[in-house]
């Protein structure tokens, strides 16, 4: 998958969505597992997803994961000089089976 | 650096250095790098891999490619890799990287766009260009692992010379095990072709889904124009949500 995380460090090549299995060593980094397998709650319309499904933006300054029924925004990830933010309030749960 | 290759890789977080094996043309602009990983704990077809490179100012740029090989060859991975003009990454692989030189690597990642032949199938596989990647990966296990699950491959390049795995692919659909290779020539079709000539559409799938039916799972990878067509016209055609599966790209056309 070419480039496709470039969008990241704001590299023009990449636009428009990907799903959110693009940004599986990311969500690595945030959760410590790969959770791109296990399944997300919208907060919005309440629609249960596999988080590999979801849809991301990444033309931003940060990363916008999107919900694929609603479109609305389920989890937003932005590097700031003083380290990584992660807004989850876009999710009701997140379901990490052992 | 500590030579991670030497020590086991616990966690999928963990960088490795992996040595480039070999690199091998498969299109005049895709080429296809086996790497060397002695920790490597496996995959699952359709992962991929997460790669770092590091100049010596500090400077680094990670990209994720989708492994192209079977999880039966043990300790090593394929990745195949188009060349994108002005990309920081894949001019640098095209040009630069040769056998015996190391490459930091996480993974497998990925636990959505996923085969493997315990699933089952009928199995319908739609590809655009280089999202035929993951693709090959649950082709070449399914040949390997001895499944005989009915598999359709749709395929849509640009022109013949741009097939991507064109001669092993018709060395797979000629086993006579079940797999069928269909191929949509979308700007160049050559003299006396029988393939599809035009971008995939849903007369199209209709056509290649068939005679696997409704129970058919099906995975499209492409750019992202191709693979919304693919998983739009897939839902009215009657698949369950559900059982597709889409891994988009970006917005690389074919």
């Amino acid at each position: 998958m070419e480039e496709r995380t470039a969008a990241m460090r704001g590299d023009p090549v990449v636009g428009l969505t990907v799903d959110a299995n693009a940004i599986g060593g990311l969500l690595l980094e945030v959760f410590g597992r790969d959770v791109t397998a296990m399944e997300e709650r919208c907060a919005h319309c309440g629609t249960r997803s596999v988080v590999g499904a979801l849809r991301v933006y990444m033309r931003g300054p940060g990363v916008v994961v999107r919900c694929p029924t609603c479109t609305e925004v389920v989890l937003r990830i932005v590097e700031t000089p003083s380290g990584r933010r992660v807004d989850l309030s876009g999710a009701t749960h997140l379901a990490l089976p052992r | 650096m500590t030579d991670a290759a030497a020590a086991p890789a616990r966690r999928t977080l963990d960088w490795q250095l992996a040595t480039v094996a070999a690199v091998r043309a498969e299109t005049p602009t895709v080429r296809t790098f086996t790497l060397s990983l002695p920790a490597w704990a496996g995959h699952r077809p359709g992962q991929h891999v997460d790669l770092r490179l590091t100049a010596e100012d500090g400077y680094s740029v990670e990209r994720s490619y989708s492994i192209a090989s079977e999880p039966e060859r043990a300790r090593e991975v394929d990745i195949t890799v188009e060349r994108i003009e002005g990309g920081e990454v894949s001019p640098f692989l095209h040009e630069v990287v040769i056998p015996g030189d190391r490459l930091e690597v996480r993974g497998p990642i990925g636990g959505y766009f996923v085969w493997e032949a315990s699933l089952g199938g009928p199995l319908l596989l739609v590809a655009g260009g280089s999202g035929v990647v993951p693709l090959m990966a649950m082709v070449r296990h399914r040949a390997r692992a001895g499944s005989r699950v009915p598999a359709r491959l749709l395929f849509s390049s640009r022109g013949p010379d741009e097939i991507i795995y064109r001669d092993e692919l018709d060395r797979l659909a000629a086993a006579g095990d079940g797999l069928e290779v269909l191929h949509t020539l979308t700007r160049r079709q050559p003299d006396g072709w029988t393939g599809y000539g035009r971008r995939i559409d849903e007369a199209m799938l209709a056509e290649v889904l068939e005679p696997l039916g409704a129970s058919a799972r099906a995975y499209a990878c492409g750019p992202t124009a191709l693979v919304e067509t693919v998983a739009n016209c897939l839902v009215r055609l009657g698949l369950p949500p559900d059982r597709i599966r889409t891994e988009r790209f970006g917005p690389t056309g074919t």
